[in-house]
Parts: structure tokens; sequence; C-alpha cells
């Protein structure tokens, strides 16, 4: 083999590499599929002032109460006007309330499958809510039913009050507040559980 | 209008004919006529005239409708389609819910008008160009979220069943699948998963639990572990291939594979990320259940494994002879691995075939081939789970549980068979 034949050799090789290269560069340049991102970029910032006219949730902390207070009086002329209708008033009904009962002022017994009496009173707020701040942030949210959200900070803490003592759980000329709601301890926390089920072969 | 009305009387009391079909008038059912210029145009059958199974009417029956199909031209193609007139499955409602016609309906998928439904206010009307999901709290950057930039994000696509964790109802003999465990459907849902959404606001590690909000008129509220935000929980807007049916959430809605259905939030508005539950009236008032010992179990989640015989059931009429028993099974913990099936009262029990691809969290059908010499028996299903849970019957469960009812009631159901062929709940 001849010097020119060997340099030939070569450059051919060299361009073989030269032109490799040019079309990976050109090949990862051209490609289209993009990786995935931690974040995408898509969406624009919330405003304070937007989160807040959302933000209507009240937490068993107390974190979301207006600061307020309620009153008993003042919260039974509300419900009376704007809960009794559907909520009823603590009397027991021969037709069913088109809304369930809060408070009760009786009890009712059945013989249960083992013939002893078994409790059958509605679940009410003394007997089965285990929060009071659950009361402020749903009646605020949800109720009356046919116009939700338009009870005033003020109308919810008077009702808030007034619901917890037909419960019997405040005593008549308490005033509650954005500071002592989160601190009433409802009869029927200590009742409540969490979910233990796992599946598998226990059933509970 | 008006004419309309005026044809309308022509064919009260009168079986239909080709020429009566020649006025077009209100409603129901559309033929092709041939009008007197002998061009073929699309004519409304009149309300009057369509088959009993819509009217009631019991003058008329189908095969007066048309006599013969091959010899009149068919409908033409439409914007959107109906189901067959002679067909007419139900939901039934009441004022808060609707339940799926389980028994009418075939394989796995619930048609999106007869997913079952619960709502706690109504169903909102939202428009789309303003729908806005917020997502804030113990985030890094709060963010607003447009309906079109959540269809920016990466899609995904999964089917699997919500199922209202009150779906148990019993105390009479006369009551179809629909009516025992209506509160369960299952679709094809498409949306954005959360955890994506989860890492665009940057969600912080001490965030435990997260709010979701509806937008209607109970803005409905649950708190949710975070760990199924990053785990499989999705933000749906579209249901079986096209748009979330509004009575579903439309324009966007939670959704938490085999979790309580009210978990799923819809219409959802807002998620605000916290180190703590809220302790909403959907958490403690409702969607708790008693338990033994006098207890209140709460964030009872997961939907446990549940199955019934759709086919034969309340109301079928058997008759002897082959009968494939028929009926879906499923479970929130994850796949179903067998359905066994007893036609001898729950003495012995063989396994169903299961239809595959079974898939997670989802509706699984499963069939049984029985020859019913006339016996009178109890049939009855019992769903196994991937963690070797097994449906429990009433007794047990009512034991274990010290209840007779309410929240997380899946126990088996048992049809009774009468001499007659009459299918009736059993105890």
């Amino acid at each position: 083999m001849n010097n020119r034949a060997l340099i030939n050799r070569y450059v051919i090789t060299l361009l073989f590499f030269v032109i490799s290269a040019v079309v990976i560069v050109v090949t990862s340049l051209k490609r289209t599929k993009a990786s995935y991102p931690e974040k995408f970029g898509i969406g624009r910032a919330a405003s304070a002032a937007e989160i807040s006219a959302l933000d209507i949730d009240v937490r068993p902390d107390g974190k979301g109460l207006p600061v307020g207070s309620g009153d008993i009086a003042a919260g039974k002329l509300i419900y009376n006007t704007k809960c009794l209708a559907c909520h009823g008033d603590g009397k027991k009904t021969e037709v069913k309330l088109p809304g369930e009962p809060l408070f009760v002022d009786y009890a009712e017994f059945k013989n249960n499958t083992a013939g002893q009496k078994a409790d059958q009173s509605p679940k009410t707020i003394g007997t089965y809510w285990p929060y009071a701040t659950t009361i402020f942030d749903y009646v605020r949210r949800a109720m009356p039913y046919n116009a939700p959200g338009s009870l005033s900070n003020q109308e919810v803490y008077h009702l808030t009050a007034y619901l917890l003592y037909r419960n019997h759980i405040i005593s008549s000329g308490t005033v509650i507040t954005e500071k002592s709601l989160p601190k009433i301890v409802m009869p029927a926390k200590e009742k409540y559980v969490e979910d233990d089920r796992e599946g598998g072969t226990a059933l509970k | 209008m008006k004419e309309e009305n005026s044809e309308n009387k022509l064919f009260t009391d009168r079986k239909i004919s080709r020429r009566l079909l020649l006025g077009g008038a209100a409603t129901a059912a559309v033929v092709l006529v041939q009008t007197s210029v002998g061009k073929m145009v699309q004519a409304a059958v009149p309300e009057s005239v369509v088959p009993p199974l819509l009217t009631d009417s019991t003058s008329l029956t189908a095969a007066d409708l048309i006599a013969d199909p091959t010899r009149i031209p068919g409908r033409g193609p439409s914007v959107s389609g109906m189901p067959s007139s002679f067909e007419n499955p139900q939901r039934i409602p009441s004022l808060t819910s609707s339940r799926t016609p389980l028994q009418d309906l075939y394989g796995t998928i619930t048609p999106s008008a007869l997913h079952f439904e619960r709502h706690h206010g109504g169903i909102p009307v939202i428009d789309p160009q303003k729908y806005e999901l917020v997502i804030h709290g113990m985030v890094d950057k709060p963010l607003v979220f447009s309906l079109a930039d959540l269809k920016r994000f990466p899609s995904v696509t999964r089917t699997c069943f919500i199922e209202c964790s009150g779906n148990f109802r019993s105390g009479k003999e006369e009551m179809s699948p629909q009516e025992i465990c209506g509160l369960t459907s299952q679709s094809e849902w498409t949306g954005v998963m959360l955890s994506t959404l989860f890492r665009e606001v940057g969600v912080r590690e001490k965030a435990s639990w997260f709010l979701a909000e509806g937008g209607d008129a109970a803005v409905m509220t649950r708190s949710i572990p975070v760990s199924k935000g990053w785990d499989d929980a999705m933000i749906a807007y579209a249901q079986n291939g096209e748009a979330v049916r509004p009575e579903q959430g439309y324009p966007a809605r939670l959704l938490l594979p085999g979790w309580e259905g009210n978990t799923s939030v819809k219409w959802l508005r807002r998620i605000e990320l916290s180190d703590q539950p809220y302790m909403t009236r959907e958490e403690t008032s409702k969607y708790t259940e008693t338990v033994k010992g006098g207890k209140i179990r709460q964030f009872s989640f997961v939907m446990d494994a549940r199955s019934i015989i759709t086919f034969p059931s309340f109301p079928v009429q058997l008759e002897r002879g082959y009968v494939e028993i028929r009926g879906i099974a499923w479970t929130g913990r994850g796949k179903i691995v067998k359905v066994e099936i007893s036609v001898d009262a729950g003495r012995s029990w063989a396994p169903a075939e299961l239809q595959g691809p079974v898939l997670d969290k989802a509706h699984t059908a499963f069939r049984y081939l029985w020859k019913w010499e006339g016996r009178e028996t109890e049939i009855m299903s019992r769903a196994v789970d991937e963690t070797g849970y097994v449906q429990p019957s009433y007794q047990e469960l009512s034991a274990a549980r010290e209840s007779k009812g309410g929240y997380h009631f899946n126990p088996i159901t048992k049809w009774r068979v009468e001499r007659s062929g009459k299918v009736l709940l059993g105890a």
C-alpha cells in the first residue's frame, strides 16, 4: 500500500466521523419530544385578595374564624325566622322535617335485637358533632338551604350560640367569641376514632 | 307549532300509517318519509304514536310503528345520537340523589347519563370560561388555574368506580340491585394528576392534609390526606370521552380512586394545603359510622370489597335451564382477585369467571354458568380482593360493627329464587 492510498483511507475515515458527528448534532437539534419538567409554568399567581375572598373555612383550632361574638337570644330570633321551618323546634313531629333536627327536647327509645332499650333519638349537634367550629363553618357556607351564603358573620355567631345552648353545651347568658368557640369541648368528641380498616382478614 | 298541535289531534286514538307520518309533529322519534314531491325528509313521529316504552300507551306496539323496516328507508345521520327508543334504562331519583340501574347495564362502564348522583345543594351551572381552581395554603406559590390551563398539563386517563359510602338499602323483598346499591358507577376519567399540580404550586413538606372545596350551593368541603394527592388523585375534566357531565362536577372535579364518593369533590373550585384536617360537616356529622363499643369511626375513606349479582335479580322471572349468573365486583383496595358464587344458599362456593382485564379500583364483571332445575334456593356472590379481604355476610358485618347499617356497609346480597321463578331479595 502506498502513501497516497494510506492518506486516502485516513481522509475517508475522518470524513466518516465528521459526517456522523454532524448527523448526531442535527438529529438532537431536531428532536421534538420534551422531557417532563418539574414545573410547567402554567397557571397564574393567586393574589392575597382573591384567596381571602374564597377562603371561608374554619378549622377546629379557630383558624378562619372572624373576630366577633354570638348571643343566644339574638340567635333564637334568627333561628325561628330562618331555620325552624326546616329543622323544627326540638319537638317530636308527626311528619319528617325537611331538614334534620339539630337539637331535640325528647329521648326516643326502642327495643334493639337483644331486647334491650336502645336510644333511637336523632343524631344531633349535642350527641354527634365532635367540634363546635364545624357549626360556624357549615352554617356560614351552606345555610339556609334556600339562600346559602346569605348570613352575615354576626348572624352566624348568634346562631352558633343558640344551637350550642339548645344542645345544653353552653348555659344561658353565655356569649361565644372567636376565642371561646374553639375551646368548647363537645360531648361526642370522645367517641371519635380514626379508621383502622386495612383490608385483609380482619373485619372491622 | 300551531300546525303540529292540530296534527297531534289527528293521531289520537288511531294507529299510525305512513300517511299519518307525513305531517311533522311533536316529537320523540324521527323517521324518513316521502313528500308529495318525492323528496325524502325526516319527520317527527308524534308523541302519541311512539312506542309504549316511552309513553306508557297501550294502544300501539313497536310493530305498528314500522311494520317492515326493509320497506322504508331509515332516518339519516344526526349531530348527536340517542339510545334506541325501545330501550329506557332510568336512574331512580330522590331529592338528593339518583341511583344507577345496575340490573339494566352490560359490561362495566356506566353510561354517563346513568351515573349515580349525590349532591348537597343541587347541580350548579358553571361557565367553563369563568371556571377557576385556586390552590393555596402551605405551598410555595399559590396559583389559579383556568380550565384551559388544566387541559394544557399532561393528561391521564383511567377507569375506576365511584361509590357513595352510604350505598346500602334493605328492608323489603321486592328490591332491585339499583335500589340496594345503585350508588356505584364506573367511568373512564381523563384529567391531570393532582401530583402534577402539587409540584406546580410547590406543596410544602409539612403539609399533611388538604381541603377540597366545591363551587356548588353547598360549597361542599372534605379534608383529604396529602398522601392521596401524591398517590393517584386526579382532577378530571372528562368522562367517557366527553366533558364531565354537569351532575358529575362539570367542568372539573376531584377524583380519588377507590375512596368514598363524597371525597371526590365535584365542581372543584379550591384546594387549601394544611397541617391538620378541617373537621367539616361532611367528615363529622356525616360520612362517619358508629362501630363496636359505641365509637364513631371517622375518615373511613377506602371502599371495601363488594359484589352483587345483577342477573338474575328482582324483578326477573327466571326460567328453568341454563342461567348465566352475572354481576359486578369492586374494591377500593386494588384489584378483585376472586368472586365466589353459591347457588345452594351458602353451603358451597365456586369461583366465577372474571372478565379481564381486571383493573385497579374498578368494577369487574363476573359470570357463572348455572342450570336451574326449578328448586327453591338462594344465590349469592362474594368478592375477594388482593389484600385477602373477603366480602362478609350481613350477619358477620353487623356483629363486627354492632350496627345494622350505615356508611361503609358492604354485605353479601342474597337472592331467593322461588319455585315459580320469582327472584326476591333474601334476608
